[in-house]
C-alpha cells in the first residue's frame, strides 16, 4: 500500500516509529503513525439512568434520567443526545462551534439520519461515517490524518447509540416478550463526543490501525461478541506486528463492546498469535454495566466506546494514570436483512493508540 | 363429587397446556430457531391434527389446554376451511379458516389500535 | 466437494463458540414455561366456565369464542401497560405460545410504530411480527379445507 503524500501532508506510513519499535521491510502495513499527533483536548459523553448506575457512572457528563427526553420519539431522543454531547464537548475544550472545521458522526440507524440531524443543526462540514459500533475509532483515526496532514485544526468526532432505536431496527418491538439467550447484549444508550486539535493541551493520537473485514463464519444476530472478536483480533495482532510492540508495552488495552464473553473469546484468539493480555486489557461493553443490572454479556452499540472513552478512559490519561492506551471499536456489519438472506455477520475493527 | 371433577379437568387443562409451552421452550433452547418460525411450526402442526381429525379428541379431553396455545388457532383455522369447504364446495376452503377466527384476529386488530391510541411502547 | 481453509477455520470456530458460551439453565427454564402456560390455560379454563355460568344457553362454541377474544384483550392491554414482556421474558414460551402471545406480537409492533403515524406506522406494521401466524395459517388452512374435499366429497 502507498500512501500519495501531497506537499501538505505531515503523515507518512512507519517512517517514524513512535512506538520505538523496529520497521520490517517488505511487509504491508496497516498501522499509520502520526507525525504531527493530534490532540484529544475535550470529550463529552451524555448516557441514561442505566448507565450512570453502573461502575463507571460518576465520570459521565450528563445523565439523562427519561430515555425519551420529552421528544415525541426515541429517535428525535438520540438526536438530542448526541447534541448535547457535541455542544459539552465544545464547551468543555473553550472554543466556541465555528471554531471547528469538521464533525465526523456515525450511529447505527438506517442512513445515519442521527448524526445527519445533528449536523444540520451545527452548520458546520460533516463527514458522515458508518462502521456499526465501531465508528468512533474510525472518526478518530480518519479525523488524526486530517489534522495531521495540515488541512483541518480542530475536529468533532461523535457516535451515539439509543436501546430503543437499535431494538426495533435489529430486533423486535420493544413491547415483544422475547426471551434473549444469556450471551446477548444490551445497546448503550448514550452518545460521546471527542474534541480533537493540532494545538492545545491532552493526549495524543500517536497511530492508527484501519482494520479488515473479517468474518469467521457466525450467523447468530444475537452473538456479537463472537461475531466481532476475530475481528478484534486481526487489527490488535496487525498493531502489535506493525510497531513490534506488546500487549506489556500499553498501560490499557481496550475493546469497544465484545461484551464478557466476546473478550474471553478475543484473549483466546490472542493466545493463539502468541499474544497474553492479562490484566491491562478490558472491554467498554462489560466495564459500563455491572453483573447485577441484568445486561447479559454487557453493553453494545456505537455509543459504548464513545461514552466509556470520552468519559473514564479520558479523564484516566488526563490524571496520569494510564500513559499509553490502545482501544479498539468494535463493529458487525449485517443488516437483519442480509442474514435472513443467509448471509454471515463480517466484523471489522479500528484501533487507535493515544499517549499522554 | 363436582368439585373433584372440576379440579380434575383444571388439572389436566394445566398439564397439558403447560406441556405444549414446554415442547416450545425446548425447541427455542436446543435449536436455534427464532419465535416466529416456532409458531409457525405448532400452527401448522395444529393444522394438520385437525385435518387428520384428531384434534376434536385432544380438545376434549384438554379443552383449554388445547384451545389456547397456537395449536387451537391453528386446528380453528383449519376446522373453518374444512367446513366451509364442504358447505359451500371448493371456494369455500379460501374463506374459511378466516371466518373462523376471524373473532379473535378481529378483537386482536381493534384492541391493539386502541392500545396504541393510549399507550407508547417504554424503553427498558 | 473439498472443503476450503476458510470454511474449515469457520466451522472450527463455531464450534468453539458453541462450546465457550453460557447456556439458558435449561431446567428452570422448562420449569417456568411449562408452569406459566399451564396458569396461562387454566386462568383461560375458568373464564371459559365463568362465561358458561352466566350465559347458560349461549352453544359451546361461542363460549369459547367469548374466552379466546377476552384473552387477547387481556393480553394487549397487559402489553399496553408494558407488564406483558417482562412477564413473558420469565415465561418463555409459556407466554408467547398461547394465544397471548399471538396478541402481544400484534399490540407491541402496533405500538412500536406508532411514531411513524396511524396510517404509515401502526397499521402498515401492525402484521410485521404476526404476519407468519396469519399467512401460513391461512395457506395451510386453505390447503387442508382442499384435501379434505378431494378425499371425501366432491368439487363444486
Amino acid at each position: 500500500m502507498t500512501i500519495h503524500k501531497g506537499d501538505n501532508c505531515g503523515f507518512t506510513q512507519a517512517s517514524a516509529p513512535i512506538l520505538n519499535g523496529k520497521r520490517s521491510i517488505g511487509v504491508k502495513k496497516q498501522t499509520v503513525f502520526f507525525q504531527n499527533p493530534p490532540k484529544i483536548i475535550a470529550g463529552a459523553s451524555v448516557v441514561t439512568d442505566r448507565e450512570s448506575k453502573g461502575p463507571i457512572g460518576q465520570y459521565f457528563d450528563i445523565t439523562e434520567h427519561d430515555p425519551k427526553m420529552g421528544k415525541k420519539c426515541f429517535e428525535s431522543a438520540e438526536i438530542t443526545m448526541m447534541d448535547k454531547a457535541v455542544r459539552k464537548a465544545v464547551e468543555k475544550s473553550g472554543k466556541r462551534i465555528g471554531d471547528i472545521d469538521a464533525f465526523m458522526a456515525g450511529d447505527l440507524l438506517n442512513q445515519i439520519t442521527t448524526s445527519a440531524y445533528v449536523a444540520r443543526g451545527l452548520e458546520i462540514p460533516f463527514i458522515g461515517l458508518y462502521n456499526a459500533c465501531s465508528t468512533f475509532t474510525e472518526a478518530i483515526a480518519i479525523g488524526s490524518m486530517m489534522i495531521s496532514s495540515g488541512y483541518y485544526e480542530n475536529i468533532l468526532c461523535s457516535t451515539a447509540s439509543h436501546f430503543a432505536t437499535a431494538e426495533r431496527q435489529y430486533r423486535y418491538p420493544l413491547e415483544y416478550g422475547s426471551q434473549r439467550p444469556p450471551y446477548a447484549q444490551w445497546t448503550v444508550t448514550g452518545a460521546g463526543c471527542s474534541v480533537l486539535s493540532n494545538k492545545g493541551e491532552g493526549p495524543r493520537v500517536v497511530a492508527a490501525t484501519i482494520g479488515r473485514v473479517i468474518d469467521f463464519g457466525i450467523n447468530d444476530l444475537s452473538n456479537m461478541g463472537a461475531a466481532m472478536a476475530p475481528a478484534a483480533m486481526d487489527s490488535m495482532t496487525r498493531l502489535f506486528k506493525d510497531t513490534d510492540t506488546r500487549p506489556e508495552d500499553y498501560d490499557l488495552i481496550l475493546t469497544g463492546d465484545l461484551g464478557k464473553l466476546g473478550s474471553d473469546i478475543l484473549r483466546d484468539l490472542m493466545r493463539e498469535q502468541g499474544y497474553e493480555l492479562g490484566q491491562r486489557y478490558i472491554d467498554c461493553g462489560s466495564l459500563i454495566y455491572d453483573v447485577t443490572q441484568k445486561c447479559y454479556q454487557g453493553g453494545s452499540g456505537a455509543g459504548c466506546s464513545a461514552t466509556v472513552f470520552n468519559s473514564y478512559i479520558l479523564r484516566k490519561i488526563n490524571e496520569g494514570e494510564y500513559n499509553r492506551v490502545a482501544l479498539f471499536a468494535t463493529g458487525a456489519l449485517m443488516s437483519t436483512q442480509s442474514c435472513y438472506q443467509g448471509e454471515t455477520m463480517p466484523s471489522i475493527s479500528h484501533g487507535i493508540v493515544v499517549e499522554r | 363429587m363436582e368439585i373433584l371433577n372440576k379440579l380434575l379437568t383444571y388439572l389436566i387443562v394445566f398439564a397439558v397446556g403447560g406441556a405444549f409451552c414446554l415442547v416450545a421452550q425446548i425447541l427455542i433452547i436446543k435449536t436455534k430457531l427464532t419465535p416466529a418460525r416456532i409458531l409457525v411450526i405448532f400452527l401448522v402442526a395444529g393444522i394438520a391434527l385437525e385435518a387428520v381429525g384428531a384434534f376434536r379428541y385432544i380438545k376434549e379431553f384438554a379443552k383449554a389446554g388445547a384451545t389456547i396455545p397456537i395449536v387451537g388457532f391453528g386446528a380453528a383455522l383449519a376446522k373453518g376451511a374444512i367446513e366451509m369447504a364442504r358447505s359451500v364446495g371448493f371456494v369455500g376452503a379460501f374463506a374459511g379458516g378466516l371466518v373462523n377466527t376471524a373473532f379473535g384476529i378481529g378483537v386482536a386488530v381493534v384492541a391493539s389500535f386502541v392500545v396504541t391510541l393510549i399507550f407508547s411502547p417504554k424503553s427498558k | 466437494m473439498e472443503k476450503t481453509a476458510t470454511q474449515l477455520r469457520n466451522e472450527r470456530y463455531s464450534k468453539y463458540v458453541d462450546a465457550v458460551s453460557p447456556q439458558t439453565s435449561a431446567v428452570k427454564s422448562l420449569l417456568h414455561s411449562f408452569v406459566l402456560g399451564g396458569i396461562t390455560c387454566v386462568i383461560a379454563q375458568i373464564v371459559n366456565d365463568l362465561f358458561a355460568l352466566a350465559m347458560p344457553a349461549t352453544e359451546k362454541e361461542m363460549i369459547a369464542t367469548f374466552t379466546l377474544m377476552t384473552m387477547v384483550t387481556v393480553a394487549i392491554f397487559l402489553t399496553g401497560l408494558g407488564v406483558f414482556d417482562k412477564l413473558a421474558r420469565f415465561g418463555g414460551a409459556g407466554l408467547f405460545l398461547p394465544i397471548t402471545g399471538f396478541a402481544n406480537a400484534i399490540s407491541s409492533a402496533s405500538m412500536e410504530f406508532k411514531a411513524e403515524g396511524l396510517i404509515f406506522g401502526t397499521s402498515t406494521k401492525m402484521f410485521s411480527v404476526v404476519g407468519p401466524v396469519v399467512v401460513n395459517g391461512v395457506v395451510w388452512s386453505t390447503l387442508a379445507g382442499i384435501i379434505h374435499l378431494i378425499i371425501f366429497g366432491r368439487i363444486m
